[in-house]
Order: C-alpha cells, then sequence, then structure tokens
C-alpha cells in the first residue's frame, strides 16, 4: 500500500485529496506499449523474431494491470506465489500443445511424401 | 457454527466469547488479505484456466493448419490456410470498403485499458471514502464498459456477414460470412475459435457490467457508506481488470500474431 492515501478513516465532512499519479502513471505505460505493438504490426515484416516481440510486451502489460491496477505487488510473498506459480504451469502447457500442433500438422500434411 | 463438535469439550463453551487469536486457532493471517479479496483472486485463478484452456486450443489448433506463405499483398482468403488477422479485421462501422485493418479492434482496445483506469480511480475514491468520486468513476466504467460490448456487437456482426465478394468454397459456390460450420476467412475452426473466445469474454465484460450497476445502485443508495468500507468496489475491480487483462492476451494472439 506505498503509494495510496492513507486509509485513516476520514471525518465526517472531511475526505482526503485523491492520489491519483501512479494511476495515470500506469496508464500513459499501457498506451504507449499498446500503441508500439500497432507501430510494429503495420512496419516490421511478420514472423518469428516480430511475434516474440509482441508476446514480451504482452507479458509486460499484463505485469502492469496485475501488479499495479490488481495490486498483487502490494500483497504478501505467499499471494503472489499462490497465483504466479499455477500461471507459470500454464504457460508451460501453452507451449507444450504448441509444439504438439505443429507435430499433428507435420503428420497430416506430410505423412504420404 | 458447527465449530464445537469434536475439539471443544462442554466445559470450555465458555472460552468461544472470546475471539480466537492461536496461530492453528484462526488467529492467524497470513495472506493479510480479507477472506472477500482472497476468494475473488481464486475464482480468478480458476477463470483464467479457462482462458488459458482457449487460448491453448488455438495455438495447438493453428499451428495444426497450415499458414500462409507468401506475399502479405496477394493474400487471399481460401480454407487451405490459417488466414492473416489483418486481412480478416480491416473493417470499421461507417468506413464501408475502405481497408483499414485492426483500427477498430485498437479502438476496442483503447476503451476497455480506459474502463480500467477509471475502475482503479473508483477503488481509489472508495479507499478515501469519497461517495461522489466513487459514483462518478463507475458511471465512467459503466458507460466504457458498455461501449465495448456494443463495438463486440458489431464486429460480431460484420463477421457474420462477411464481404461482398465472399470466397469460392470447396464445392465451387461462393460462401460470405461465417457460421459455426464453414466461414468464408479460412479453416472452419477458425471462425469457432473466433466466437468462442471473444464470446466468452464478451460474456464476462456483460457479467462485469452488472456488477458495476449494481455497485452503483448501492453506492447511490449508501449501502457501503453505512458499512464503512468500500471492499466491495475493490472486489468488482479485481474481477473487472481480469477481463481487461483477458483482452489483452485475446488481442495479442487473435489480432497481432
Amino acid at each position: 500500500m506505498a503509494h495510496h492515501a492513507a486509509n485513516t478513516p476520514a471525518q465526517v465532512g472531511e475526505i482526503p485529496k485523491p492520489n491519483t499519479g501512479w494511476i495515470w502513471k500506469t496508464f500513459f505505460i499501457l498506451v504507449a506499449i499498446t500503441a508500439l505493438e500497432f507501430l510494429l504490426a503495420f512496419t516490421m515484416p511478420a514472423g518469428t523474431f516480430r511475434n516474440s516481440i509482441f508476446i514480451v510486451m504482452t507479458i509486460l502489460k499484463a505485469f502492469f494491470i496485475v501488479a499495479e491496477f490488481m495490486h498483487l505487488k502490494h500483497e504478501t510473498k505467499s499471494l503472489i506465489w499462490t497465483i504466479l506459480i499455477p500461471m507459470a504451469l500454464l504457460v508451460w502447457l501453452l507451449v507444450a500443445l504448441v509444439s504438439e500442433g505443429s507435430s499433428i500438422g507435420e503428420a497430416i500434411f506430410n505423412a504420404f511424401k | 457454527m458447527s465449530t464445537t463438535s469434536t475439539t471443544q469439550t462442554l466445559s470450555s463453551s465458555a472460552t468461544l466469547e472470546k475471539p480466537r487469536t492461536g496461530t492453528w486457532d484462526g488467529g492467524n493471517e497470513p495472506f493479510k488479505a480479507s477472506y472477500g479479496k482472497l476468494m475473488m483472486w481464486f475464482f480468478l485463478l480458476s477463470d483464467a484456466f479457462t482462458f488459458a484452456a482457449f487460448l491453448t486450443a488455438y495455438g495447438l489448433i493453428r499451428h495444426r493448419h497450415l499458414a500462409y506463405v507468401g506475399d502479405p499483398k496477394a493474400f487471399e482468403f481460401s480454407t487451405a490456410y490459417w488466414p492473416i488477422p489483418e486481412k480478416v479485421f480491416n473493417a470499421f462501422p461507417g468506413f464501408h470498403g475502405v481497408d483499414l485493418p485492426l483500427a477498430f479492434v485498437a479502438l476496442m482496445t483503447m476503451i476497455l485499458i480506459f474502463s480500467s483506469v477509471t475502475m482503479v480511480l473508483a477503488v481509489e475514491a472508495g479507499q478515501r471514502m469519497d461517495k461522489a468520486d466513487v459514483q462518478k468513476w463507475l458511471l465512467w466504467t459503466i458507460l466504457f464498459g458498455a461501449t465495448f460490448v456494443s463495438c463486440q456487437a458489431l464486429e460480431w456482426s460484420h463477421f457474420i456477414e462477411g464481404t461482398e465478394a465472399g470466397t469460392k468454397m470447396a464445392d465451387g459456390s461462393i460462401f460470405h460470412g461465417a457460421n459455426l460450420a464453414m466461414n468464408q476467412y479460412g479453416p472452419p475452426l477458425f471462425g469457432d475459435l473466433f466466437f468462442f473466445i471473444t464470446g466468452f469474454h464478451g460474456t464476462h465484460v456483460f457479467s462485469g457490467l452488472c456488477l458495476l450497476t449494481w455497485s452503483f445502485i448501492a453506492t447511490t443508495n449508501g449501502t457501503f457508506e453505512k458499512r464503512g468500507h468500500y471492499e466491495m468496489v475493490e472486489k468488482i475491480g479485481l474481477y473487472w481488470h481480469f477481463v481487461d487483462l483477458v483482452w489483452v492476451f485475446v488481442f495479442t494472439f487473435f489480432y497481432l500474431v
């Protein structure tokens, strides 16, 4: 809760000033990354290299949404790992099944050549 | 409460009056998060499994099909290979026949990111117990969320209707648009995955809108003010950011890559 207004209960009729600088900063980072993705989509030739840049930028955007907007960065370490470890295993599943798909395609299209 | 059934003896019933504070007695809070927020996190984790299953299926099926090789400018729709997304999603409502690749989905992405920002602002206002600000930012979030769902409806109707030229199918007939059995853009599974992935995401946005509308009414009625905290807005905020997060991944894997 580092960059939040103090959570002390306000007196009646007294509302603390908003503390929104960090929100807009995160917003501009997200917009900048998305704009860069569109720029690359039209200026770079398609291929594995461009796709890996897209994936890195997606993970970067996911980090800012989860860490700042969903506040996970400011939770306890055990909660952070409880969320992150299952997600890491899902990335493993994704990579495994994408390569499995390539093998199936290979088997279907090249079996009788 | 049936907690006294096995470990407690009758004579110790007087100690139940005191709050439980022991480490193994429910007095320990290892995650330092409230019950409701913790359960929202675990629900979102399970929801992430569902979306990951969709995206994993998409990756497998896409790699199982042939990719288009050749000059992107000479690209034509065919059921023989997977289409290039920017050739499929190149329409913008009101600009009929103009080739604007990914422009509409760019607008949708911006709307959803913006709704996420107004949601954080609502949560922040709730932590300051500022009822008027919570109402204001919740209304903005509802507005952007509703705009996003409407944009998705336009996107779907264009996808289903298809282009005027259509695509010549294997049996020689010309087919326009898409349904679950066939589509003019590529292999049948391309259309199916589009409907299922964006449809499932749209359903989530719609559920979020229902929750937001309810919390706006509750804020206006002073329910959270009386309760002394706006934690419900924070929990709905977690859900709403998750929906935005899923869109970030759908956007990359369905529209960009």
